[in-house]
């Protein structure tokens, strides 16, 4: 009734597939929460009613990696844990991204040992660093924001040129 | 040079599982049983707990849990720096009830050292630690109804706990992991205008638990899930060093609260809600009780609250205020000593003992006279609690031992340290 | 009370405690590695004693002592409420002590634990594996010998592409 009438003269809107296909996918980001430690209670705070994440379109926090497409790592990855966290990120399906919640996961955080992984992008490619120990909800939400931006810009093309074998795990 | 390790090399493990329960025979039809893997990555594992069950069919014959996917190195960290540096690492042990942990510790630092801190200071780390527990029993509660399927409680627990966290905000200036104490008292003074915060908060809480109370307690399904299910007997509590809650429900009244008080818990009257069925019902009936229980010692404690200093008078052991050490130069020599040198406690060891919410936190020291600890142990109690998970699994179904997971209420950062 | 402890270890096995400490009102004794089982069902099954709860078993690395370990085991009497803790020194070359499960059931994790950080070797532990650490780590972390920082390669990552 009003979008319609606001938007168009002839009942047609242009636009470029990729634009339509970029905002579908960045308004309903359905995160896999790889809640390891503390990171995870501020991560179920942005899921509770004060911060509410649902509003940005991810309204169910899927368990399954084979369902979801971000892969918000919270909490601090040891080198057995390592391991787990690889697995369930090549378990899911193209395309997805990752959101590296809070300092243990960007570079190791306070925990300078022997057994902790210093920052996961050494073995897995992250989208988003989150400052904070542990990050703020409002923190969390505006790393979300910055992956919607990010999948507002991407195109196509971008999956072209990548190999069957690499897509069907 | 070095082979090449399996990281995750599962031979001893299995073992393990299949000689737990080496006089059970298979007949049924099938004629073998499955091996499953409870892991790491689950959504009612309340973290990084591997449990890997044998089953035969729906029915668990024997468990092993795995421990370590989150050993973060915490006491060899604490051998390479000071006792004031430990604190924020304390704060990150039971992430759920924070300010606990930080309580705990900078008392176990006290009693090696042999200070008192102010009255006020003792005040104001009641107050906290007990709006702590509080905070803490929303998550276990929260997390263990929505296992159990009632979703709804996780966010009506969650906005509770916000409330608290906007009391912390106010109070220490962070929401979640504070670390407001200091060995000799606390870090900051808390204003009237957080108390009136808090008074707030309680005065409306009654009628939320409430809510929550009508929401679950005569709910058939809830009931049916959880009556009967992961009986534990008060002999097997005691021998496992089961403490908290899980040991409270199977009907042995210990309170490291009331067997040996600190603070000043001998002056308040609370009681110790024991119930003796020890299943997993009784410990959400307990874990519920033990938050009114919180709720009574808040309000006495906000009563009785006495004005005065916060950090304790002992110039070599504890950091002077900021404004002083700026504006007066022996407390600019003793920040300088303290902070290179460290607050050297005499040469012993002792263990300190704090009734956490998950059960009993105990700190075992041992100094050497310098500044860092020679050894610092950390007594946790989700480790201890999780000892008596294979005995409370067997025979019963998959989901129980979601259920019971839940009601044991671990947490992975303190079992794992 | 620790004239209660010491009058009845040293009926039944006279010259079993070397010494006893009292610090800040916590009382320890040190006992001799080879009558620590026999003190440990003592205090377990003592009617006025009944030590029923072990709460922590732990070791001390003290580098550059001739024993160079100290194994530590706190028990807890909620008959007395008294908390009493046990020492018995271990040289680095003979590193085994008898387990004490078969009096304290919650022993069991806590020695395993001991196991994987000191490489203290417990006789007759029902199920004696590492407990943090992967099963096929070489090193004990806890020891005054191991960097903080960890050896490089003893922790593989896991496979990934550039």
């Amino acid at each position: 009734m009003g979008l319609e009438a606001k938007l168009t003269k002839d009942g047609f809107i242009t636009t470029t597939l990729d634009a339509v296909i970029a905002w579908s996918r960045k308004n309903s980001v359905w995160p896999m929460p790889m809640g390891i430690s503390c990171c995870a209670i501020e991560m179920i705070a942005a899921a509770d009613p004060k911060y509410d994440i649902a509003r940005f379109g991810s309204e169910v926090m899927r368990f399954s990696p084979r369902q979801s497409d971000l892969m918000i790592v919270a909490g601090t990855v040891t080198y057995k844990m390592a391991h787990v966290v690889r697995r369930i990120y090549d378990q899911m399906p193209d395309p997805k991204w990752v959101i590296a919640m809070g300092a243990c996961t960007s570079s190791g955080g306070m925990y300078r040992s022997y057994n902790v992984v210093q920052g996961i992008d050494q073995f897995l490619p992250v989208d988003v660093y989150t400052a904070g120990c542990p990050p703020r909800p409002e923190n969390l939400l505006n790393a979300l924001m910055a992956i919607q931006e990010k999948i507002g810009k991407s195109k196509a093309r971008d999956y072209q040129d990548i190999p069957l074998e690499k897509i069907i795990k | 040079m070095k082979k090449e390790i399996n990281i995750s090399n599962d031979e001893k493990l299995l073992k393990a599982l299949m000689s737990q329960a080496a006089d059970i025979t298979i007949d049924d039809a099938l004629e073998n049983d499955m091996i499953i893997n409870m892991g790491p990555q689950h959504p009612a594992t309340h973290g990084v707990l591997r449990v890997v069950l044998r089953l035969d069919g729906e029915k668990v014959i024997s468990s092993v849990p795995e421990l370590g996917y989150l050993h973060r190195g915490y006491e060899k960290m604490a051998e390479n720096m000071s006792y004031i540096e430990f604190i924020p690492h304390t704060d990150r042990l039971d992430y759920t009830a924070t300010m606990c942990n930080n309580v705990a510790y900078v008392l176990a630092v006290e009693k090696l050292i042999g200070i008192e801190a102010p009255k006020r200071a003792q005040y104001i780390r009641m107050i906290i630690a007990e709006l702590s527990r509080i905070a803490a029993h929303m998550v276990a509660i929260g997390t263990f109804a929505m296992d159990v399927g009632a979703v709804t409680m996780v966010m009506w627990t969650f906005r509770e706990r916000e409330t608290i966290q906007n009391i912390f905000d106010r109070v220490a200036g962070a929401r979640f992991t504070t670390s407001y104490t200091r060995i000799g008292g606390v870090a900051s003074d808390i204003d009237d205008v957080s108390l009136k915060m808090i008074k707030d908060f309680l005065d409306q809480f009654a009628a939320a638990l409430d809510e929550m109370a009508r929401l679950l307690n005569s709910n058939k399904i809830f009931l049916d899930r959880l009556d009967g299910v992961g009986v534990l007997s008060k002999e097997e509590a005691i021998a496992h060093g089961v403490t908290g809650p899980s040991l409270r429900a199977s009907g042995v009244e210990y309170d490291v609260r009331r067997a040996k008080p600190y603070l000043f818990y001998n002056e308040m009257d609370f009681n110790i809600p024991t119930y003796t069925e020890g299943d997993c019902l009784a410990r959400y009936h307990l874990r519920a009780e033990e938050v009114k229980e919180s709720v009574k010692i808040l309000y006495q404690c906000l009563e009785k609250i006495p004005a005065g200093e916060i950090i304790a008078n002992e110039p070599k052991k504890v950091l002077a205020h900021k404004t002083e050490i700026y504006s007066k130069m022996e407390e600019l020599i003793h920040d300088f000593m303290i902070i290179n040198q460290g607050i050297n406690p005499p040469v012993g060891d002792v263990f300190f003992s704090a009734e956490n919410p998950k059960g009993e936190l105990g700190f075992y020291m041992v100094s050497n006279g310098t500044g860092y600890p020679w050894k610092l142990k950390i007594r946790s109690p989700s480790a201890s609690n999780l000892q008596v998970l294979p005995i409370l699994c067997k025979g019963c179904m998959v989901s129980d031992v979601v259920a019971i997971i839940g009601s044991l209420d671990p947490v992975m950062g303190e079992a794992d340290k | 009370m620790k004239e209660i402890i010491l009058q009845k270890i040293n009926a039944q096995i006279p010259g079993a405690v070397i010494e006893s400490v009292e610090f800040r009102n916590d009382l320890s004794i040190t006992v001799k590695r080879e009558n620590l089982l026999k003190a440990a069902q003592i205090l377990y099954s003592d009617p006025e004693l009944q030590f029923d709860m072990c709460k922590d078993v732990t070791a001390i690395d003290w580098a550059k002592r001739k024993e160079r370990f100290t194994v530590v085991y706190q028990v807890y009497s909620f008959k007395n409420n008294f908390e009493l803790r046990i020492k018995v020194n271990l040289e680095e070359s003979d590193l085994s002590i008898e387990s004490l499960t078969s009096v304290w059931k919650s022993a069991n994790w806590y020695e395993r634990e001991t196991f994987d950080m000191y490489g203290i070797n417990f006789k007759n532990h029902p199920d004696l594996r590492r407990f943090y650490m992967p099963e096929e780590f070489e090193y004990y972390p806890l020891r005054k010998d191991f960097p903080l920082l960890g050896i490089p390669g003893s922790l593989p990552l896991p496979e990934h592409e550039k």
